[in-house]
């Protein structure tokens, strides 16, 4: 094994982006259709999805609230407070609900996965692994990271549906603005092709880099509880700063 | 041929020869010779950090030696292919530090992993092996349980049902016996001598521990500094002349073994 | 690695969760449905000023939806509108010599284009031109014809 070579300091984050890039490579070579994996995926979509279903509902439905409020205070000066769902829909679609659900699932799920993970190391799980011939990339990292991939769009639709509910009952309920305009104005001006799907897009990879950020950070934990405790953090600090970047990158080549 | 065949029954299971391994500037072994022969529960001896985990790990092939060579089974581990490692290692059964149990996982299917990984074996069958490995440790009745919920001293017998599942030629013991409580200690010794005798293994017992590895092992490696300071059977190695076999054997604070840490500068030497 | 029934089923129950919202999102906030069939054709119409008509705007026929505008592009020649409409396949016995207009829903609403239907047994094929058309009333100039009571230019062109 060659000493490994310091690179500049300036270099350091590209190095550490190339690291996580060859990681994903690794894990997605790793990948066999087998029924184990889907069960262990699945199981890993009750772990990091199912749990993270209630804090992203209440989250949701506040949202939806706020904008609602926010979005009827900014109309109403131009007499045209019945636009709120054309509004409040667009952006959730678009934008918030697919980040927003994602900066919570990074918060909620990316740090127990890499703490899990780190965990593993830090009891030599993984090397017990590796020494029963069993590849803990495979075993490990790609279930986790197949179940972030599957479960932030479901998550994101989930926010969405609350966050409009909050809306429905902010500016139905609370503001009496007509039911029938709300809904006809969400469902001539929301696209589903651009603003839909492409919300769905976004999801996608948003829970792809949070659960890769996830399981790279657990994997390369040092084998102690400050390391654990540091790859937390790293991956929080990490996969919100990813988000943001590739919601931009994604928002201006791909609508 | 017929020589060759005789000979392989007494030829050493595994052959280490002029094995050296740095990590950076620093050597933590430096020429070592080890001879591992069937049948034999053999102790790697040393104070602490002076790499004998490395040994286990130049020996399942995790690490590559940069000079010298270990062979199993007259088999160069560090030449070995990636799949060819996959099926030595199944061939080898290892009980690392602490268990290293999947806390994830029931008793039971912490026992069954290496069986469903590496078998095709319908599922009343891994049962009923699965569970012949967790009597024979003296756990039936624990298969539902998590981790979590055992002594150090189960989890460690979990442990070594593990290892041995798919009957393995070679076990690696990675100090077994730290942490525990007497009786666990004694628990554990006598199945490590039970499994070795009856399933026919060769045991390698990675330890610090002077006292009760001297009962339980047919021969011992000391390391220190690098080298192979001493082997031999337990009671010859106490009675040994050598300095560093003596200061380890015996639990002396004097002796060429430092007291101080080495960080192996220049100006350190000055002092001394 | 085998999930024991109870996560097995919660993560089931997630996994329908998940495409519930999905699909109830997709059918009942967007215009997914809405949308038209596959099956569809193509014609165009040039007006000298299409305001602030938008692509995907409707093509309506008595206030029903038939169409949505493909694209607006600009005759860099004649400097008029070109605007593209994709028209459900569904109505395709409209008649050659139908009118379009660019109109506006309520006062302050958003444009769309509403055809008038006219009285020719030929109809509409896919790639025909539209060349009776209403361009949209801008309010500036509607604001100063009653002030100044002139008549710059005929909003209207009748081109045979």
């Amino acid at each position: 094994m060659a000493t490994p070579v310091d690179p500049p300091a300036v270099l350091a984050p590209i190095s550490q982006a190339g690291r996580i890039g060859l990681f994903l490579v690794r894990m997605l070579g790793s990948l066999r259709p087998q029924p184990s994996l889907l069960l262990s995926t699945l199981q890993q979509v009750y772990l990091v999805g199912a749990r993270s279903l209630v804090i992203i509902m209440i989250c949701g439905f506040f949202v939806g609230m706020v904008l609602a409020l926010q979005a009827i205070n900014a109309l109403e000066q131009f007499g045209a407070s019945d636009q709120v769902s054309l509004l409040v829909g667009k952006s959730l679609f678009r934008e918030l609900g697919p980040v927003l659900t994602a900066l919570l699932f990074a918060g909620r799920a990316g740090t127990s996965v890499a703490a899990e993970i780190g965990l593993m190391r830090a009891t030599s799980q993984i090397d017990a692994m590796e020494l029963m011939a069993i590849d803990p990339v495979q075993r490990i990292a790609l279930p986790r990271f197949l179940a972030g991939a599957v479960s932030v769009p479901l998550l994101t639709a989930m926010f969405n549906a609350l966050a409009i509910l909050g809306a429905v009952v902010f500016s139905i309920g609370v503001m009496g603005l007509d039911a029938g305009i709300f809904w006809s104005k969400l469902q001539n001006g929301v696209y589903f092709q651009e603003d839909f799907i492409g919300g769905i897009w976004k999801s996608l990879v948003f829970g792809g880099l949070v659960s890769l950020v996830a399981v790279y950070f657990g994997f390369h934990a040092k084998p102690t509880g400050a390391g654990v405790g540091t790859a937390t953090t790293n991956t929080v600090v990490l996969s919100s700063v990813l988000i943001l970047v590739f919601d931009f990158i994604m928002t201006s080549f791909f609508t | 041929m017929e020589t060759r065949q005789a000979m392989n029954t007494t030829e050493p299971i595994i052959r280490i020869r002029d094995l050296v391994f740095r990590r950076g500037s620093r050597t933590i072994l430096d020429g070592v010779d080890m001879d591992i022969a069937r049948g034999r529960i053999v102790a790697i001896m040393g104070p602490s950090g002076v790499g004998k985990t490395t040994v286990l790990r130049l020996i399942t092939g995790q690490l590559h030696p940069d000079e010298g060579s270990v062979e199993v089974n007259g088999q160069r581990v560090s030449s070995l292919s990636s799949r060819e490692l996959q099926t030595f290692r199944r061939d080898v059964g290892v009980l690392l530090q602490n268990g290293a149990l999947f806390t994830d996982l029931t008793v039971f299917e912490n026992v069954a992993t290496p069986v469903r990984e590496h078998t095709d074996l319908p599922e009343p069958l891994v049962r009923r092996l699965v569970m012949s490995k967790l009597h024979s440790v003296g756990l039936g009745g624990t298969e539902e349980l998590m981790p979590h919920q055992l002594s150090g001293g189960m989890a460690r017998r979990v442990a070594l049902a593990r290892a041995v599942v798919l009957d393995p030629q070679i076990v690696l013991y990675d100090e077994p016996l730290a942490g525990l409580d007497p009786i666990a200690v004694s628990t554990i010794s006598r199945l490590m001598r039970e499994t070795n005798d009856a399933l026919g293994l060769t045991s390698i017992v990675v330890t610090h521990d002077v006292l009760q590895m001297s009962r339980l092992v047919d021969y011992c490696y000391i390391i220190a500094a690098g080298r192979i300071a001493g082997e031999g059977r337990p009671d010859d190695l106490k009675r040994s002349q050598d300095p560093s076999v003596d200061q380890f054997m015996n639990g002396k604070v004097d002796g060429p073994i430092p007291f101080h840490y080495d960080p192996g500068g220049p100006e350190w030497s000055l002092l001394q | 690695m085998r999930a024991n029934y109870k996560v097995e089923l919660a993560s089931g129950i997630f996994l329908l969760l998940g495409i519930f919202a999905l699909i109830w999102l997709a059918t009942r906030a967007t215009d997914y449905g809405k949308e038209l069939g596959d099956e569809a054709y193509y014609v165009s119409a040039r007006f000298t000023n299409v305001a602030d008509l938008k692509d995907r705007a409707p093509v309506k026929i008595g206030g029903v939806t038939v169409g949505e505008i493909e694209s607006i592009t600009l005759d860099p020649l004649s400097f008029e509108a070109v605007v593209t409409m994709r028209l459900d396949q569904r109505f395709d016995e409209i008649p050659i010599d139908s009118s379009a207009s660019v109109l506006t829903s309520g006062v302050l609403g958003d444009r769309y284009i509403g055809l008038e239907p006219g009285g020719d047994l030929e109809v509409l094929q896919d790639g025909d031109e539209l060349f009776v058309t209403q361009s949209a009333v801008v309010l500036e100039q509607l604001v100063s014809k009653y002030l100044f009571n002139t008549r710059s230019e005929p909003e209207a062109e009748d081109e045979p």
